[in-house]
């Protein structure tokens, strides 16, 4: 497994008068992985993701993509590399309509146009907006104009796509509908994948979670041990899954559950053993 | 204040191939001082509903009372500016419309702007500011040097500051940490309750739509889908489904209980302790809630 992205003892601050947003970060990204990053609001989250493609720069340490290091002379080269969706998508749309909005990034990229027009159906498809190609952007509603955002970094097709809060003005299920269709690209390309959220139900389908707290790293490890740290989480203002709570109260009345369940299936199963055994 | 719509039609851009009838038909009735949430899909009508509380929008057929107020198609609401003092709306990410130097004159813009005396907007103040849980010192600060959380709360006491009957609230705690998510609606919760503010809540949360709603609508395409108490609507699986909406997680959970252990614990807005306590007594074989 090779290292996409390599965090090497970064530190950021705004102004030099200011606190550090971030202080003495390391972690790497590997190819083909999906990085979930949690933590307060303040706590670096979004920081971390302008870094990635050089939309700031680093006072200490360094970061690697794909082994460049991000700078100056190298941010234009690994912007073809990373796509970025933001929380609020209404920062983003430059075309007239949803169609010229996906072609825009791929025409600065310079892809030919028959494979422009393939690939604004199929990007749209997957997010579930074929039917809205020649609306205008800025007239849909925040969730809509949210897969729009995405489908026009599908278009691209990144080796590295980070999601900043992008799915947060989604329903439920769309978001489920676009973790899956970015799910299934990861399956035919290597792509990597970083996503900030606040949902739970999202983070436990990473592969691999980071907990920023006050611009450090406070945990890295995958979702189970992450959430098997409930109380500490709590103390810094995160929140645990539905069945890591109830797991945990189910202890506290006298349950013996035996390991830590990430979702209903696995609770339930330790449930029905347990009440084999009574 | 009651609410009501009475075969209310919104249209984009009539008469265009932009057309787009974002609510169809739409009736229905909201009693004075409670507390609903509206749900629905992207694009199901929730934004375009919610414009037409403070009469951002009128509808295209069809008519929307609130208070004494009336919007129609026809007829030119009178008094349209009374009726915004009264309804105060909470839109998606209201930090983004914070522009003073200070949060002490953010918060006042708004009573300002209706002619409200000083004296009277400084004892708005500092009565919003206390309501959304910030220190009074931050008054002199300006609110682009609070954190997101806080430029929150300065926006949502500025709506509060206007000391409006209904709260509508656009999706309140988008982008906030867990705890501030939990903050907030607490935060909600507690001004309805005291003050017996009628409050709509847009939300996608079916969690919190369970938790603080005493009555839902459930949108699609515009049209009213279900309607009713949550304890009732929520547990729709299949009708929720239809519209691609989740039922609550400990709704959901209970049952995959029944499913697998054939009995029936039912949700009546228990805590996760005393949830725990039934299921706990459950496998043991103890109690067994026939």
């Amino acid at each position: 497994m090779s290292q996409f992205i390599e965090f090497r003892d970064v530190s950021f601050r705004y102004r030099e008068d200011q606190p550090w947003v971030l202080e003495n970060v390391s972690f790497t990204v590997h190819t083909d992985e999906w990085l979930a990053i949690i933590g307060h609001n303040g706590s670096g989250k979004s920081t971390i993701a302008k870094l990635m493609n050089g939309l700031l720069l680093p006072q200490q340490g360094e970061i690697l993509v794909d082994g460049i290091v991000v700078n100056e002379e190298t941010i234009w080269d690994i912007r073809k590399k990373v796509g970025m969706v933001f929380q609020n998508p209404d920062n983003q749309f430059v075309g007239t309509t949803v169609r010229d909005d996906v072609a825009f990034g791929m025409e600065n990229h310079g892809l030919p146009r028959e494979l422009m027009l393939k690939r604004v159906q199929s990007s749209l498809a997957a997010v579930g907006m074929s039917n809205y190609q020649s609306h205008e952007p800025h007239r849909l509603s925040g969730g809509q104009k949210q897969r729009v955002a995405i489908a026009s970094v599908l278009a691209v097709a990144p080796e590295l796509i980070i999601l900043d809060e992008a799915t947060a003005m989604l329903d439920p299920k769309g978001r489920l509908e676009i973790m899956e269709t970015i799910r299934q690209v990861q399956e035919n390309q290597d792509l990597s994948l970083i996503t900030i959220t606040h949902d739970l139900r999202e983070v436990i389908k990473a592969d691999r979670v980071l907990v920023m707290n006050q611009g450090r790293r406070w945990l890295e490890g995958d979702p189970r041990e992450v959430f098997a740290e409930k109380d500490a989480l709590m103390n810094i203002g995160l929140d645990t899954p539905f069945v890591t709570k109830l797991a945990a109260e189910l202890s506290a009345a006298g349950l013996n559950i035996q390991r830590e369940p990430l979702n209903h299936q696995e609770l339930l199963e330790e449930l029905w053993t347990l009440h084999s055994k009574m | 204040m009651d609410i009501t719509f009475k075969d209310v039609s919104y249209i984009y851009q009539p008469n265009t191939p932009f057309e787009h009838r974002a609510l169809s038909e739409l009736s229905f009735h909201i009693r004075s001082g409670s507390f609903i949430a509206i749900i629905g899909h992207t694009g199901s009508g929730k934004s375009t509903l919610l414009q037409h509380l403070n009469g951002l929008l009128r509808p295209t057929e069809g008519e929307v009372t609130i208070g004494t107020y009336k919007i129609s198609a026809d007829e030119k609401t009178k008094n349209i500016k009374s009726l915004r003092e009264k309804v105060g709306v909470v839109f998606q990410y209201p930090e983004h419309q914070l522009f003073e130097e200070t949060v002490e004159k953010d918060i006042g813009f708004g009573p300002l702007n209706f002619h409200v005396d000083q004296e009277e907007i400084k004892r708005r103040t500092r009565e919003a500011i206390k309501a959304v849980d910030l220190p009074e010192e931050l008054l002199h600060r300006s609110p682009f040097d609070l954190s997101g959380g806080q430029m929150r709360r300065v926006a949502i006491a500025g709506v509060l500051a206007m000391d409006p009957n209904v709260l509508v609230l656009d999706e309140p705690t988008a982008g906030l940490d867990p705890r501030g998510q939990r903050e907030v609606m607490d935060m909600f919760s507690n001004l309805h309750k005291e003050k017996k503010l009628t409050t709509v809540l847009v939300t996608h949360s079916m969690e919190d739509a369970l938790r603080y709603a005493d009555h839902i609508i459930i949108l699609k395409d515009g049209k009213k889908h279900l309607e009713g108490p949550p304890l009732e609507v929520l547990v729709r699986k299949k009708e929720l489904e239809h519209v691609q909406l989740d039922v609550p997680e400990v709704i959901q959970f209970l049952s995959e209980v029944e499913e697998k252990f054939g009995k029936t614990i039912s949700y009546h807005n228990q805590n996760i302790a005393q949830l725990a306590k039934e299921l706990a007594a459950m496998v043991k074989g103890g109690d067994d809630h026939e």
